[in-house]
């Protein structure tokens, strides 16, 4: 029988409203209130707690959990759930990560929702497994082969591991496209106390269904029944519209057009265009002390939390320093670097790696404003003083 | 409904408009074992809303796009795996995968091992023809000792893989090899398949005379089709000739393939193992607790 969300028995599984909570297990928690229905994964720290609370969980509500072989069955499974009429998702680190960007393109190419978790260690390579970072924000925007748009979330706490997951399901449902949850070992295995939203405070976005005659109807084309709207109504599959879902270039009926320059580039603007041109729309960031600011930490996830730190150590050192926050990290906001780096003299953005993100903050900053990257590397947290030091010009 | 008798009927009925000329070249196997697969179902008499084809990459991963049907047409070897959420997001659904030797037991061998084994619900056609064919002609896994690819010049120096011995070992519940020469036992054979819970795997010897006939020397088409009747041999009459047969018999038998069904299981499947746990933990939850009034 095909799932179907029962707000009782997620809430009977769930437990008590507020908790003592683990991160990778917030991630459940934030799938299952979303509606996911189906999980497949593979062991890897430190993602692993996200599978075992899927394997947990997932069963006393209905829902399917299921270990694959590797991480490329993993995502390649939460694709044909999708198509099944499913909202499914997968937790990994760096190495599952790198082995799922064939398939994550391939769910650009077909906009198939699906989320991803990937709990970030070290790398390149095998690294430190145990230890957070942040190394794969680039490889979630560019790792897969071709042009395609990201989206990307970047939880700071516990709370926002289980607020995030939701808005992940939210964002790929709306765009049918992949979204990853960009957590790291840190915040995964962190504890900290959560509050469970109530039903009437959840946002729930399902994707569009399509509804209109079978005969009338086009899958890979603006939608038929939003006007304006370049995100096609979803055929799910058993519904009866007969659809062909490929990762060739295809025509607006879905098959194969491999041999026309047109073809493919009216499928990648098409797929690419209905998330930038909603970038005013998708803007999630957190502004701290900014208002009278001339100096400005660009952070995001786990790094946030002694940036703030260090916000509030200058700012006691008579620093005019804040914290712009990116919750969303991709898209990337853009207008939001362009305006900050009007006001400031120096951005500065630390990270978990030898500078990702402090690549598009320079970009964007264009020269008016000075960008410093502040990197960690080596699965150690910046510490407040480390990121102080940065106001100090040293 | 009329009862279709052609195969001019049985296409109209299950085909696609639109899609023709196929990307097939003469002499090719594939287009057979979709026809083989069409009138198994049509014999069945399965609802075409509620049947759904999963491929990867290779010629053989084409024929979804053929089928008026939903079809997924997935990464290289990857369609098991993909065919895996499928069956878990809408159970009623029946999944049938079309792959090929490179795709199946060569980028896909891990899924398709680990689907054999959780005895996941799916029929896979795996389309045999010793070569990969759609990228011109390299070393396939299952391409027998000393022939000829592009990537093997000089003759293959690899052991062949026996994709229904390994699906055996792996407790498929239901494992074939049939020839595309020979229409009226497949058909039946993929109707067993179809019906079967669990995992079920039919493998196709399947002629590719570009790719491979040509390049090892197997003659025209019709030469190269014979070959496979030359070739081959029932899994019955090949055990009676082991037995009873002369030491001549024996060695003549040494390179030709066994067809026929090698396994015939009645073991759940996974779905239905894993709908009776969701089953259990729902009666155990709806149990009044101890200690509560």
């Amino acid at each position: 029988m095909k799932y179907q969300r029962d707000p009782k028995r997620i809430r009977d599984a769930l437990g008590k409203k507020v908790q003592f909570l683990l991160g990778d297990m917030a991630c459940v928690y934030g799938g299952m209130l979303a509606g996911c229905s189906f999980f497949a994964g593979y062991p890897i720290t430190p993602a692993s707690e996200v599978a075992e609370g899927a394997a947990r969980l997932f069963p006393r509500i209905g829902a399917t959990y299921i270990q694959m072989e590797d991480e490329i069955g993993s995502i390649a499974a939460l694709i044909g759930a999708a198509w099944g009429g499913a909202k499914s998702m997968t937790a990994t680190s760096g190495p599952g990560f790198s082995l799922m960007m064939e398939n994550y393109g391939y769910a650009v190419m077909t906009e198939t929702p699906c989320v991803i978790v990937n709990v970030q260690r070290t790398g390149p390579s095998t690294g430190q497994p145990t230890l957070g970072a942040q190394g794969d924000m680039m490889q979630c925007r560019w790792g897969t082969h071709g042009d395609i748009e990201a989206l990307a979330l970047a939880p700071s706490t516990v709370q926002e591991c289980l607020d995030f997951t939701i808005e992940a399901f939210n964002l790929s449902e709306k765009y049918r496209n992949p979204a990853c949850v960009m957590t790291d070992g840190e915040v995964g295995h962190l504890r900290e106390r959560i509050i469970i939203p109530e039903e009437q405070d959840l946002e729930i976005i399902d994707r569009v269904p399509a509804i209109i005659d079978k005969k009338k109807f086009i899958p890979f084309m603006n939608s038929q029944t939003i006007k304006n709207c370049k995100i096609p109504d979803f055929p799910t599959f058993g519904t009866g519209y007969h659809t062909y879902v490929t990762g060739l270039t295809h025509n607006e009926k879905g098959f194969p057009a491999t041999d026309k320059q047109p073809d493919h580039e009216r499928l990648v603007k098409r797929i690419t265009e209905k998330i930038t041109n909603d970038a005013s729309k998708l803007v999630m960031v957190e502004k701290l002390n900014l208002d009278d600011a001339d100096i400005a930490f660009v952070t995001y996830g786990a790094t946030a939390r002694p940036a703030e730190s260090a916000m509030e150590i200058g700012r006691k050192n008579r620093y005019k320093v804040g914290v712009l926050r990116l919750k969303l990290v991709w898209p990337f906001p853009e207008k939001e670097i362009v305006k900050l780096a009007k006001q400031v003299d120096k951005i500065i953005v630390p990270e978990m790696n030898l500078g990702q993100i402090v690549h598009p903050v320079r970009e964007y900053a264009g020269g008016n404003c000075e960008v410093i990257s502040a990197p960690k590397i080596g699965g150690e947290m910046h510490h407040p003083a480390e990121i102080y030091k940065y106001l100090e010009g040293k | 409904m009329e009862q279709i008798t052609t195969a001019d009927e049985l296409n109209k009925k299950y085909l696609r408009d639109g899609m023709w000329p196929t990307i097939f070249c003469n002499g090719c196997g594939h287009g057979v074992v979709l026809e083989y697969t069409l009138w198994a179902l049509e014999e069945l008499g399965w609802d075409m809303d509620k049947t759904v084809f999963a491929s990867g990459i290779g010629c053989s991963s084409r024929l979804p796009g053929y089928i008026n049907a939903d079809g997924l047409h997935t990464t290289h070897g990857r369609a098991i795996a993909f065919a895996t959420g499928i069956k878990a997001a809408d159970p009623d659904l029946n999944i049938i995968i079309f792959t090929g030797d490179g795709d199946c037991a060569g980028i896909g061998g891990n899924h398709f091992i680990h689907a054999a084994r959780r005895n996941i619900d799916m029929t896979v056609i795996m389309i045999n023809n010793f070569i990969y064919g759609m990228t011109g002609g390299q070393l396939a896994p299952t391409a027998p000792l000393g022939s000829i690819a592009t990537t093997a010049p000089y003759g293959n120096i690899e052991n062949p893989f026996d994709i229904c011995n390994l699906a055996c070992a792996l407790g498929a519940n239901y494992v074939a090899r049939w020839c595309v020469t020979h229409p009226y036992q497949p058909i039946k054979s993929i109707k067993e398949g179809l019906q079967k819970k669990g995992f079920s795997l039919l493998e196709f010897l399947a002629p590719c005379p570009t790719a491979y006939g040509r390049r090892n020397k197997l003659g025209d088409i019709k030469k190269h089709w014979e070959w496979y009747d030359n070739n081959t041999i029932l899994i019955e009459d090949y055990k009676k000739i082991m037995q009873y047969g002369t030491e001549e018999e024996k060695k003549e038998l040494k390179h030709k393939f066994q067809i026929g069904v090698f396994q015939d299981l009645q073991k759940p499947g996974f779905f239905e193992l894993y709908g009776n746990l969701v089953n259990r933990l729902q009666i155990k939850e709806n149990e009044p607790k101890e200690g509560k009034k």
